[in-house]
């Protein structure tokens, strides 16, 4: 065999590119199925109350019509801890835009129709969606998403307030975002006797199968899910939603295929949402900028059904020194829509908190934020006193800080004035935790001497197969083109969702003990390969639990510069640079793509995104893209992502950690504090709009 | 959505026809906006007639320096129309400010005009609204409403027309050319042709049933006069205006203006001329003070909510920095 060089490492473009482009790559809405009928959902028109009657007449009279879904008349499902996915299986309401009631026909139109045609009767009961500072119902969760503690508190936090010389006391909110893939969530659901096929978007696949096979009363392997392309997900997809299930209900109760998709609007109460936080940030410093004490509350909100509390002050555990240090989750379960995971769920809200208190601490002291963060660098994780397996979030800032010229800034707020515009920049720090789940994956030889690699992940639009690919040919020591990853189905066997930036550690872990594997069989056969080919699985469970006890996080180092309108408020990124050390980099490119997409995430966070809760109804007034406002490209400038050199040898055989959300984490900080900079105007509510800019500047 | 009859009509007589004799039918143009507010269920016509057949579809220069846009004239050749560009270019930057390129492309200019309010109750058909079900409520008086509107406004209704266009068309005194149903034509002043809410919110035009918009008639704009539209929004590019302004302005040899015209835009249910400022700044010398003390006197009868009250302030300011930077006294 020639020597072959590594394509690891290597700028390798992505290779559904072309089906893509073309249209050649299916999503899960466009697979053929014949005789299929269409789904459509009826939502609660309450926040709080009991269904009491489904008043489907007019809807059955439609011409078209197989029938009107209601919690009366569809299948049982059993038990399951996700009360979201209890479709139908209830007359209470717990939400407004819960689903009530569904129509099933034979168009797309006639479902639609049919829909606004079911009279839905409510006991109604009072509601209440607002999440208040001082909420009387709110608490302190055991333990958060993710695991980690509710609470955590180190030393005498009250009195080194008392005896600070310099503090900073202030409160951050952050409102409720959506993750809006460009592809609206899309379910086909075919049932062949007991055994259930869903065409899924789908960030898990594997995790998907698992839950609605329990969900269904079906063995494992009886439900089948295929998502070979995914639009986007950023958290919406990565466990099964809502309208999955009622897809399935609503197939085996017609006893027909059926498609269901959720429409743009429908989105924003069906498929989760980011909570809303208020955090109260106090920071305690000598004058030194040695910081004494850090204590971070987060107030956030979670629905009735389900208790989901977000891991908001997670980051601030890890990432300053500190000897007396309190951080707190608080909960109010509210009469709201269930909130999830959402792009960096936690960290990114976190450290807009932490990271605005940071740049407010260095003006109270006087000294160069970017100091501030180095002098406050722990030697070991802070909390648990674990060493890290590396970190180096010093040399992304003194990387960053040359790149930007950052030593010639003067720090004085509202100072530089180019025509109508005030200009200013800002700094702040980014982290992302290193997750691993075992995962398990088949490499296969064909005696034409192609290979295939199967593993159930997921590419909603990262990379992942790519970089797979990548992960694969290196192994199997031949080139690119020679290796097939199918990725995307559920019987390809266990392996996490595409979610917690973890694809990439847990699948590429997978593929590597695969092909390995194979290798090793290949060896012994001296390259031959029998005619029906040969096959090599590989389970990493064993290799994940095996891991050292070490605290495993990339870093980031987030600088951006900003103009202000000076006469409107309006503000303009001029310029983004992040700089990140995130392990091995597999793929140049794709890294590049995923860090700036991050940052561009980020930014829209900062200056954008925001729903706005109507307490009366009970849901979100704005859902639409008329409405919920994303970062359009005339709001994006030339971003810079840059990664450093970065050798860790306790993470995963490839020595990676996860791109997908750190390029989000520490951007609205930066945005927020460059605002800071330029105008002298301290935004603490996002999006920093206008109207919040102007309430500061001089009348 | 409910299902619907689609004609193509050939002839304005025809079109109209069709209008009148069919309950809850039509005029359908670019559809940008009707389409959706159909898929939404808050249009429900029984009949679509297509009139982008008609001949309405050029842009007329006139001898005196006055054109005639055609209703079926689509954004995005209006935007791009070297006459509009060169005599009313606040016209062009105003229909660039909005939508995107490929809603330009399909949408007219009488649609434009006609385009509805984007009050988020108005589009939820689950919801209060006095526009969408009259005797319903407003569901934005105490909800959601940094977006609309803060004068010429009602207890009934706060919506905001959403155009850009028609601000500069209000601006430079446009007149809307109508074909009623009969065959007769009228022509009605741009800021005449809508409406205020009042108890009627419902009610948005002068428009007769079966009455076709078939052109705008622009007037020669002020000789020596500068023009410009500005469009102040939470994103640089696809998003409504949260106050918008056109202004034409031009001094006389001693410094103060001979003339002076302003509309705003997304602070009142129709492109606002704001004709008390105007009044008080005719002939006077365009300072900072006089500016904003004019601009402010235009809002004394506004009736601002607790989200969108910010929207004076902003308009205050935009309109003296806009009128500055057109007469040359900005001095920043």
């Amino acid at each position: 065999m020639t020597t072959l060089e590594r394509t690891v490492g290597a700028d390798v473009t992505r290779v559904e590119g072309r089906d893509k482009v073309t249209g050649a790559a299916l999503y899960a809405y466009e697979y053929p199925v014949r005789d299929a009928l269409y789904v459509w959902a009826v939502q609660s028109t309450v926040a709080r109350g009991r269904v009491r009657a489904v008043e489907a007449g007019a809807a059955l009279a439609l011409p078209g019509v197989a029938a009107v879904l209601d919690s009366g008349n569809v299948q049982r499902l059993h038990p399951t801890d996700d009360p979201e996915l209890c479709v139908l299986q209830s007359a209470d309401v717990a939400y407004r835009g819960q689903i009530v009631a569904a129509v099933v026909a034979d168009t797309y139109e006639t479902a639609c129709q049919a829909a606004a045609l079911v009279r839905v009767e409510y006991d109604e009961q009072d509601h209440d969606v607002e999440l208040r500072d001082h909420d009387p119902d709110a608490f302190v969760p055991e333990t958060v998403n993710a695991g980690y503690p509710g609470l955590l508190e180190t030393g005498d936090v009250d009195t080194a307030f008392a005896t600070a010389p310099v503090t900073v006391d202030a409160t951050y909110t952050t409102p409720s975002e959506h993750a809006s893939p460009m592809e609206p969530h899309a379910t086909i659901a075919v049932w062949d006797g007991d055994a259930l096929t869903l065409y899924n978007a789908d960030q898990g696949p594997w995790m998907t199968a698992a839950t609605l096979a329990e969900l269904f009363g079906l063995p494992p392997g009886g439900v089948r899910i295929v998502a070979d392309h995914v639009g986007g997900g950023f958290g919406s997809k990565a466990v099964p939603r809502p309208p999955t299930v009622l897809a399935a209900l609503a197939a085996r109760a017609v006893s027909r295929p059926v498609k269901l998709a959720v429409t743009r609007q429908q989105m924003f109460s069906m498929v989760s949402y980011r909570t809303p936080t208020v955090q109260r940030v106090r920071l305690a410093a000598e004058r030194d900028g040695r910081l004494t004490a850090i204590s971070h509350n987060a107030l956030q909100q979670s629905s009735r059904l389900t208790e989901y509390c977000e891991q908001t002050v997670a980051s601030t555990r890890i990432m300053y020194a500190a000897p007396h240090r309190r951080t707190i989750h608080r909960l109010a379960q509210l009469d709201v829509p269930t909130p999830s995971w959402m792009r960096a769920p936690g960290e990114a809200p976190g450290m807009f908190a932490l990271e605005s208190a940071m740049d407010e601490l260095s003006y109270a002291l006087g000294m160069d934020p970017v100091e501030l963060r180095v002098v406050n660098e722990p030697s070991v994780d802070p909390e648990s006193g674990r060493p890290f397996s590396s970190r180096n979030l010093v040399a992304c800032l003194r990387e960053g800080a040359a790149r930007f010229d950052w030593r010639r800034r003067d720090p004085a707020p509202g100072r530089r004035r180019e025509g109508r515009w005030l200009l200013g920049t800002g700094v702040a720090s980014g982290n992302y935790p290193v997750y691993t789940m075992p995962a398990s994956a088949t490499a296969r030889a064909e005696p034409d001497g192609s290979f295939v690699v199967r593993i159930a992940a997921a590419d909603i639009g990262t990379g992942a197969r790519t970089v797979l690919t990548q992960v694969a040919a290196d192994e199997l020591g031949v080139p690119l083109d020679r290796v097939t990853l199918d990725i995307g189905r559920s019987v390809y066997g266990n392996a996490p969702m595409a979610g917690g930036s973890m694809g990439t550690g847990s699948w590429g872990w997978a593929v590597s003990k695969a092909c390995r594997a194979l290798t090793k069989r290949l060896d012994e056969t001296s390259g031959a390969v029998p005619p029906g080919g040969l096959e090599q699985s590989a389970d990493t469970t064993e290799d994940v639990r095996a891991q050292k006890d070490l605290a495993r996080c990339s870093f980031g180092a987030q600088f951006a510069a900003v103009r202000v309108d000076a006469v409107t408020g309006q503000v303009r990124v001029d310029r983004l640079l992040g700089v990140f050390a995130a392990g091995r980099i597999i793929n140049p490119r794709t890294t590049r793509s995923q860090l700036r997409g991050g940052m561009c995430m980020g930014l829209s966070m900062a200056l954008h995104e925001m729903l706005e809760m109507d307490p009366r109804y009970g849901d979100f007034a704005n859902h639409d893209f008329a409405g919920y406002h994303v970062a359009a490209h005339a709001d994006v400038p030339d971003i810079e992502a840059y990664c450093l050199d970065e050798e860790d040898d306790e993470l995963n055989p490839m020595g990676t950690k996860g791109v997908g959300e750190l390029g989000i984490v520490g951007t609205a900080a930066a945005v927020a504090n460059a605002v800071y900079h330029a105008t002298g105007v301290r935004v603490r509510d996002l999006p920093v709009t206008l109207d919040r800019v102007r309430a500061g500047l001089p009348g | 959505m409910k299902p619907f009859a689609y004609e193509r009509a050939t002839a304005p007589d025809a079109a109209a026809t069709l209008v009148t004799d069919t309950d809850d039918a039509m005029f359908l143009a670019g559809g940008t906006n009707l389409v959706d507010l159909m898929k939404l269920g808050v249009a429900e016509p029984t009949l679509l007639v297509d009139i982008t057949g008609l001949p309405y579809d050029r842009i007329e220069h006139r001898a005196d320096g006055g054109v005639l846009i055609g209703s079926l004239v689509s954004n995005s050749e209006l935007s791009g129309d070297r006459g509009i560009r060169e005599r009313f270019p606040a016209v062009s930057e105003a229909v660039l400010a909005g939508a995107s390129g490929q809603l330009r492309t399909r949408a007219t200019t009488g649609g434009n005009l006609l385009q509805r309010t984007r009050c988020a109750y108005f589009q939820d058909v689950t919801k209060a609204c006095n526009k969408r079900e009259p005797g319903s409520g407003c569901s934005a008086l105490e909800g959601s409403h940094r977006d609309l509107a803060v004068i010429g406004t009602s207890d009934a209704c706060v919506a905001t027309h959403p155009s850009d266009m028609a601000v500069p068309m209000a601006a430079l005194d446009a007149v809307v050319h109508l074909r009623r149903a009969d065959g007769d034509s009228r022509a009605v002043p741009l800021t005449d042709f809508y409406l205020l809410p009042g108890d009627t919110p419902d009610r948005e035009t002068v428009l007769q049933a079966g009455e076709l918009i078939t052109g705008v008639e622009l007037p020669a704009p002020p000789a020596g006069a500068a023009m410009r539209y500005r469009k102040v929004r939470d994103r640089w590019s696809y998003a409504f205006a949260l106050v918008s302004l056109a202004a034409v302005a031009a001094t006389g040899p001693d410094g103060t203006l001979s003339e002076i015209r302003l509309a705003l835009g997304a602070v009142a249910p129709r492109p606002w001329r704001a004709h008390e400022a105007e009044r008080r700044l005719i002939g006077r010398r365009p300072t900072a003070e006089t500016l904003r003390e004019a601009a402010r006197a235009e809002f004394a009868s506004a009736r601002p909510l607790p989200h969108n009250a910010f929207k004076i302030d902003l308009a205050v300011d935009l309109i003296a920095d806009t009128v500055l930077d057109l007469v040359g006294g900005g001095g920043r």
